[in-house]
C-alpha cells in the first residue's frame, strides 16, 4: 500500500473501504457524511496534522479489519468438513442405497 | 438434534436401520452441513444478523446510543450502550452496519472497547490502570535488546533508538535500554512524570491506552502512537521488529504472519481511535471556535 501522507489520499482510502464494506449504498451512511464533513472542516485548521493522523488511523482500522477477516475466512473459517469429504480423505466412499434409507418414506 | 446426530453416526457405520420415520422430503445432507456450521459458530463468536438498519440517537445527559432497527444496543452486562461523543458513536454504528449475514464480533473492536469501559467486568480503577501501565515500562519491548544476531542488534538500534530518544526528549525523562534479562532500570522520577501525565486521562482513555499497550507490548510505542509521533502501521512494525527480521530471513507465511499483523493493526488502530475520541470533546471545541 502506498504511503498515505496526504489528506486527499486518506479520504479517498476511507471512502473506498466504505464502498467495499457497504456496497453501492455507502453514500447514505452516517459515517460517509461524517468523514466528508470532517475533511471539509479541517482544511485550514491548526489541528490539521491531528485530523490527518485520525484519518490515517481510521483507514488503517478499516483496511486491517477487512484483510484480517479475509485471511480468517480463507484459513480458519471452514469448520467441519462434509461427511463425504472426510470419507474421501482415507479413500473411502459412503455407501449408496438406491432404495432409499430404511427410515425415509 | 440428538436424533439427527445418532442417525449420522449410524450412516457412517452403515449398520442398524433406524426405525423412526423422517418427515417427507427432508434432505439430510444439507441439514447436516447447517448443523455443523451452527455448532462451529458458537454464540460467543458469531450470531445471525437480526437487524436491517443502524442509527444513532442522543439520549439523556448528551450521551449517544446505538439503535439496531427499533432496539437499543446493550452491553453484554445488560447496561444501555452509551458513548460520550458523536464521532465514536458513528464509528461503532458503522461496525454494526457493515456486518453481513452473521455478526463477527471479533472484528468489532471499537464496540468491544466500549463494552469493556461501560461494564468494567474486572472492576479496575484508574489508579490500578496507571500503575499497571507504569509497571509495563520495566518490560517494554523497546527497552529489551538482544545481544545477537548482529543483524537484529543493529535493526533494533536503528529502529528503536529514535523512538526512545523522542520519548525521552518529549517528556524530559530517562529510560534507556538494556540487554540484561532484568531489563532496564527505570528511575522513579521517570515513573512520576508519566504518572502525572496519565492522571489527566479519563477512565475511557485509560481503558483504550491499556488495550494499546497490551497489543503493542510497549508503553513507549503506545505513547508514540497516541501522541501522533507514529502511525499505526509504524507502531505495529516496530512492535513486531523481531518477527519482521525473522520473516526476512526465513520467509513469510501468510496465514500466520499476515494474519497476526492485520489483527494487531486492526486492534491497535481501534485502541488509538478510542483513546483520541474519548479524550476530545467536540462540543467544547466548537464553542472555542465560535468565540
Amino acid at each position: 500500500m502506498a504511503a498515505v501522507t496526504s489528506p486527499l489520499r486518506a479520504c479517498r482510502g476511507i471512502l473506498k473501504e466504505l464502498r467495499i464494506a457497504k456496497g453501492s449504498d455507502y453514500r447514505n451512511t452516517l459515517v460517509y457524511k461524517h468523514v466528508l464533513e470532517q475533511f471539509r472542516r479541517n482544511q485550514f485548521c491548526r489541528a490539521r496534522m491531528d485530523a490527518l493522523h485520525a484519518a490515517r488511523t481510521y483507514l488503517c482500522l478499516l483496511t486491517s479489519t477487512r484483510m484480517h477477516l479475509r485471511l480468517h475466512e480463507r484459513y480458519h473459517g471452514r469448520g467441519d468438513r462434509a461427511l463425504e469429504e472426510v470419507a474421501g480423505l482415507v479413500g473411502l466412499r459412503l455407501p449408496t442405497q438406491p432404495g432409499g434409507k430404511g427410515w425415509e418414506t | 438434534m440428538m436424533l439427527r446426530n445418532i442417525c449420522r453416526y449410524q450412516r457412517q457405520f452403515g449398520q442398524v436401520i433406524w426405525p423412526f420415520s423422517f418427515p417427507q422430503g427432508q434432505h439430510v445432507s444439507i441439514l447436516s452441513t447447517h448443523l455443523q456450521k451452527a455448532r462451529y459458530a458458537s454464540a460467543t463468536t458469531e450470531k445471525r444478523k437480526f437487524y436491517e438498519n443502524v442509527s444513532i440517537s442522543q439520549g439523556e445527559g448528551g450521551l449517544y446510543e446505538i439503535n439496531l432497527d427499533k432496539r437499543k444496543l446493550k452491553t453484554p452486562g445488560g447496561k444501555l450502550f452509551t458513548v460520550p461523543n458523536e464521532a465514536l458513536a458513528i464509528a461503532v454504528a458503522t461496525e454494526w452496519d457493515v456486518q453481513k449475514d452473521s455478526l463477527k464480533f471479533y472484528t468489532m473492536h471499537l464496540t468491544t472497547l466500549c463494552n469493556t469501559a461501560l461494564d468494567n467486568p474486572t472492576q479496575r480503577t484508574e489508579e490500578q490502570m496507571i500503575s499497571a501501565a507504569l509497571k509495563f515500562l520495566e518490560t517494554d519491548t523497546i527497552c529489551y535488546r538482544v545481544e545477537e544476531p548482529p543483524g537484529l542488534v543493529e535493526l533494533q538500534r536503528n529502529e528503536w533508538d529514535p523512538v526512545l530518544n523522542w520519548i525521552e526528549q518529549r517528556y524530559n525523562v530517562v529510560i534507556g535500554s538494556s540487554t540484561s534479562i532484568m531489563g532496564p532500570q527505570i528511575p522513579e522520577e521517570t515513573k512520576e512524570t508519566f504518572r502525572q501525565h496519565l492522571n489527566s486521562y479519563n477512565f475511557w482513555s485509560l481503558t483504550g491506552l491499556e488495550y494499546v499497550i497490551t497489543q503493542l507490548k510497549s508503553l513507549v510505542l503506545s505513547f508514540g502512537l497516541i501522541d501522533r509521533h507514529l502511525s499505526v502501521e509504524q507502531a505495529v512494525l516496530l512492535s513486531r521488529l523481531e518477527e519482521e527480521y525473522q520473516i526476512q530471513q526465513w520467509g513469510n507465511v501468510e496465514w500466520v504472519h499476515d494474519y497476526d499483523m492485520y489483527e494487531l493493526q486492526a486492534r491497535t488502530a481501534a485502541g488509538a481511535m478510542f483513546v483520541h475520541l474519548s479524550s476530545e470533546s467536540t462540543a467544547v471545541k466548537r464553542k472555542i471556535l465560535q468565540d
